[in-house]
């Protein structure tokens, strides 16, 4: 994962880019399988390495595939920043408990409620579903509605596109971004 | 890349199962891994696939995108509804308990009708994210933002 990411930051063909990015999730994903949450394996590997590389093609094809030369201004203060904000993070991950830790202070708040209870309280034999549906439910209801919140917004930005548009032989065709359905379907302008 | 005989075959080939995982996905998110979130994406992603090789608009024939939109609201408000639904019965907000006579067997409802809510508004919205993009042409995109 971190040669890849060493190549994502390297590499200026953004085609190459977006497929490296596509293989970064997909290690990731035999990473959560390697820890056992299959469940987010699955979310990673078919949004991660699928959904969103699509999305990023499709956004490539609209474009250009070829990423601009950056300003080379001020990169050691770029670097210094990078460094120091690395460090802080490493410094914060020090007080964290041990991976698989069984004294961790997580798998001591509503975990042991979850697997001890959920058997006789949901009667699901997913202990993940009946946490993010039922336990969980406000949390699942927001990220629905997250969901539908960028779908609404892109819709907004670009589903214009949709609605009849205005011809260029207009008088006024540079306004051509203010224009309203009503105006273009008026047969009278 | 309608005019690429092996992807057409394969992909019409592969179609059909993916459709049929997503379902197994969403159905059997109680005991397996999965849920309506994964099944929603994969879902949407038989739809993509059918949308690079046949194009936008053939999707758009099967799914005009007022029906996805429309279907974007509906999962929402199955969702939210199986909250209200609660409510009604005498429960809190997001209460399966009340929604069947047994205890587990309300969770059952509940969970099952909130996770197909799920689905619906995942796959609806990467459906209609996908269209709207791949949908525009690029000389539309220049005419609006300028060559870049």
């Amino acid at each position: 994962m971190a040669i890849t990411a060493i190549a994502i930051a390297r590499i200026h063909d953004l085609f190459a880019v977006v497929m490296l990015t596509g293989i970064f999730s997909l290690l990731g994903a035999a990473a959560y399988v390697v820890m056992d949450a299959v469940d987010v394996a699955f979310t990673e590997a078919a949004v991660g390495a699928g959904a969103s590389t699509v999305l990023m093609l499709g956004t490539l094809a609209l474009t250009t595939s070829e990423e601009r030369p950056a300003s080379a201004k001020n990169v050691i203060g770029a670097f210094i920043v990078v460094v120091i904000t690395g460090g802080v993070l490493i410094y914060g991950t020090l007080d964290m408990p041990m991976y698989g830790d069984p004294m961790a202070p997580i798998h001591h708040h509503v975990a042991n409620h979850y697997l001890g209870e959920s058997s006789t309280e949901v009667g699901l034999p997913n202990v993940v579903t009946s946490v993010l549906a039922s336990y969980r439910g406000y949390d699942t209801l927001g990220e629905t509605f997250v969901i539908f919140t960028a779908a609404a917004g892109v819709l907004a930005i670009l589903g214009r596109s949709r609605l009849p548009r205005r011809h260029h032989n207009d008088e006024d065709g540079e306004a051509g971004t203010a224009s309203s359905p009503e105006t273009s379907k008026d047969p009278s302008t | 890349m309608k005019q690429k005989i092996i992807l057409r075959v394969i992909s019409k080939f592969l179609i059909p199962y993916i459709l049929l995982f997503a379902l197994y996905v969403q159905w059997h998110g109680d005991f397996g891994p999965g849920g309506g979130f994964q099944a929603g994406v994969i879902f949407a992603a038989g739809f993509i696939l059918y949308a690079m090789i046949f194009g936008v608009a053939a999707v758009r024939e099967v799914l005009p995108a007022a029906t996805t939109r429309v279907l974007l609201v509906i999962g929402v408000l199955l969702y939210t509804g199986v909250g209200v639904a609660g409510i009604l019965l005498g429960g809190n907000f997001l209460d399966y308990n009340v929604l069947a006579d047994t205890r587990t067997g309300g969770q059952h409802v509940g969970i099952v009708l909130v996770e197909f809510g799920v689905g619906i508004t995942v796959a609806a919205s990467v459906i209609t994210i996908f269209c709207t993009f791949a949908g525009r042409r690029p000389e539309e995109y220049k005419e609006d933002y300028g060559e870049n």
